[in-house]
């Protein structure tokens, strides 16, 4: 079994030098780019929308615990029930207590990634439930029995004659590539299981906590199905979740959708508060939220990165760094991919086993200047990188700087040095890339730096000695 | 002690230390929550008058696909929903009771499934339209808010492949903060159990980022705004 690191640095070599992916990513996240850009080109003011938008979350994470029980105690009036989970396994326990009590057997799911953090598919399918992801993406995914690839585009690295082929094989008879055939192919399938669930499964993007409201984000019209037809509906969120006002939403519906689809809002955005109603002709009789810690009170208790907590998973990070466009959603092994994944898995997973994660990265701020809430992801990877270090600091690391400070603060070895290394340099490119050369890890895909033929140190002597 | 208590606990521990407000660059400075009225100076611009608003609205349904159309008044409801339900074909329809739908569904002469008192879920997968009123229509964004109690409940207005919308003039709002302030003027703090903005028919870019309508909700979506 691999480490973490190990399976990392396998993944992220092979993609990187797949070209079928890079053709597909390039492809899809170039069409991404021309339509946000049209759709924050529409804004009177993109950028005190993000400062409003951070400060907003901002306000809500630093008074989580009055939020929290102000939006459970708005639900809970109004018949919802609110499940509190410590982590993981608490989630799981009362889901599936609440499965076994109304004698499910087919359970359908719109896209939520907590379900995905606390593998809720894998627990519901070991104790016999049919379990159909309705979110066409995750449908894919799960067909192939693999992660999502991306927390908004969960299939975004299949071409269409992938899905062709696994429709085919899986639901039989598909021939035809074209992407509104195999859309429908999934729409037959699923239509019928809508009818048929007798629980939904979904996520929520925000949870209002002046009105004990969720607010679901999506464009297929899956979430609004799962949430209307079956007699339960269960959403699970983290407690990060939460938005002070109802109001608050007329500024985040666009921001997230601009952000993470370019898409002025998307198709369908839903608040639910509650069970049906008296008076309301349908909707499930019962409506549970399970609000899920899992770690996240661990990131809370750390000032510098709390603000990783403002997160609202649209996605914008990933699809403008350059270290997922090559290495791709699934080499990070983690719930949440990107940017915003390598600084909240440490926290939620364990920090010396996902620091490598920080380290993925050009720190070229693309991630933070893409965020909608503002939040200081590239610096905080400068963070991880700094507590990982400071946590459990390495005898050879700090021996190897403590050699290049002497040699810098010592001119005439510095010097000296430097002309060895001209030397030295012409008779590299006879082991460059070998086992025998000193700078492999570098120069197996790189160029080493040249040391350059004439010091600055040298220039200046010689040309003071001219008259 | 309860999860809930030792979440809580949890929370509160952590938030003793105060953390850096965004935009400040680490000095503490002041977390502002901004009105709502706010947002529209940030957000893309809407005209002041009813025309320029159906306008925007027009030009952003074309851009989502909706088919928005205006009538000159709700005399032409009826006669327009039968000419759509006789070139698409129609067999049965699902709607639910309104002063609009009232008016105009019958006219269509087609075996129709009434949602108040209740419905089969199967009976309403078989309709070829859901004709539903709405709350509000958002110039801004393009968008129909409805909520269970104005729209025949939840499903009728995704489950059938065709969506259609009767609505006045009247009901035209500049952005999402004015349409919420139309559901808390009807509802007051009992908010229907579901609220929702659509914004034109069901999509998906599942597939190579291709956009696909029809994804699992409406293929189309019809708006008659008299």
């Amino acid at each position: 079994m691999n480490t973490p690191v190990e399976q990392f640095r396998e993944d992220a070599t092979r993609v990187a030098a797949d070209e079928q992916h890079r053709r597909l990513i390039q492809g899809a996240l170039g069409k991404y780019y021309v339509a946000r850009d049209r759709q924050v080109g529409r804004f009177q003011d993109w950028q005190s929308a993000r400062q409003a938008a951070a400060e907003t979350k901002w306000e809500a994470v630093n008074h989580l615990d009055q939020h929290l029980v102000s939006f459970a105690e708005k639900l809970e009036a109004r018949g919802g029930k609110v499940f509190w989970a410590n982590n993981s396994a608490e989630a799981r326990d009362y889901i599936l207590k609440i499965c076994r009590e109304k004698k499910a057997r087919c359970i359908v799911k719109s896209k939520a990634m907590t379900a995905e953090e606390i593998h809720l598919n894998a627990a519901l399918e070991k104790d016999g439930y049919e379990v159909v992801e309705s979110d066409l993406g995750e449908y894919i995914v799960q067909l192939r029995k693999e992660a999502p690839y991306h927390f908004v585009f969960p299939a975004m690295h299949l071409s269409r004659g992938d899905i062709r082929e696994l429709f085919d094989r899986e639901i039989g008879n598909v021939k035809s590539d074209n992407p509104e055939d195999l859309t429908m192919v999934a729409r037959r399938v699923l239509r019928k299981k809508y009818c048929e669930a007798d629980i939904g499964i979904s996520g929520a993007n925000f949870a209002i906590a002046e009105t004990g409201m969720i607010s679901i984000t999506e464009n297929e019209g899956n979430a609004r199905l799962t949430t209307s037809l079956p007699r339960v509906h269960i959403a699970v969120m983290g407690i990060e979740k939460v938005l002070p006002r109802l109001e608050d939403l007329a500024l985040f519906l666009p921001m997230l959708g601009t952000a993470g689809a370019g898409q002025a809002i998307t198709c369908y955005n839903s608040m639910i508060g509650g069970p049906r109603q008296p008076g309301e002709c349908d909707g499930p009789e019962e409506f549970h939220v399970v609000l899920l810690d899992n770690h996240r009170t661990r990131l809370l208790a750390d000032p510098e990165q709390r603000d990783a907590l403002h997160c609202i998973r649209c996605g914008a990070c990933l699809n403008v760094c350059p270290i997922f466009k090559n290495i791709g959603g699934h080499s990070y092994g983690t719930t949440y991919q990107g940017p915003i994944g390598s600084v909240i898995t440490p926290h939620f997973r364990g920090l010396q086993d996902w620091k490598h994660l920080s380290n993925a990265s050009s720190l070229c701020g693309a991630c933070t200047s893409a965020c909608p809430v503002k939040i200081d992801i590239h610096h905080h990877l400068l963070h991880n990188r700094r507590n990982a270090a400071t946590q459990k600091p390495r005898w050879w690391e700090k021996l190897a700087y403590k050699i290049a400070a002497g040699v810098l603060n010592w001119p005439e070895f510095y010097a000296f040095a430097t002309a060895v290394g001209r030397v030295m340099q012409k008779f590299h490119p006879l082991v460059k890339g070998s086992v025998l050369d000193p700078a492999r890890a570098w120069t197996k895909t790189r160029e080493l730096p040249q040391v350059a033929p004439q010091s600055f140190r040298d220039y200046w002597r010689a040309r003071e000695r001219k008259p | 002690m309860s999860a809930k208590n030792e979440i809580l606990g949890r929370i509160r521990e952590a938030l003793r230390e105060p953390a850096p407000v965004p935009g400040h660059h680490g000095d503490h400075g002041k977390a502002q929550l901004h009105a709502s009225a706010e947002f529209s100076q940030w957000l893309p611009a809407v005209g002041e008058d009813l025309a320029s608003q159906l306008d925007l609205f027009a030009k952003n349904s074309a851009d989502l696909k909706t088919e928005f159309h205006l009538l000159a008044s709700r005399e032409e409801f009826a006669p327009r929903l039968r000419e759509l339900a006789q070139q698409n074909n129609w067999k049965r329809v699902a709607t639910h009771s309104g002063a609009l739908t009232d008016m105009a569904v019958p006219a269509i002469g087609l075996p129709t499934l009434k949602t108040d008192a209740g419905y089969e879920v199967n009976a309403m997968e078989q309709c070829d339209a859901g004709i539903t009123e709405c709350d509000a229509l958002v110039a801004q964004t393009g968008s129909i808010l409805i909520t269970s109690r104005s729209a025949g409940g939840r499903a009728l207005s995704v489950l059938p492949p065709h969506h259609v919308v009767l609505v006045t003039r009247a009901q035209m709002v500049p952005d999402l903060a004015a349409a919420y302030v139309v559901v808390r003027e009807k509802h007051g703090d009992k908010f229907p159990s579901f609220i929702s903005f659509i914004t034109g028919p069901s999509r998906t870019g599942d597939i190579e980022r291709i956009l696909v309508l029809g994804a699992h909700g409406p293929k189309r979506l019809t708006v008659f705004c008299c």
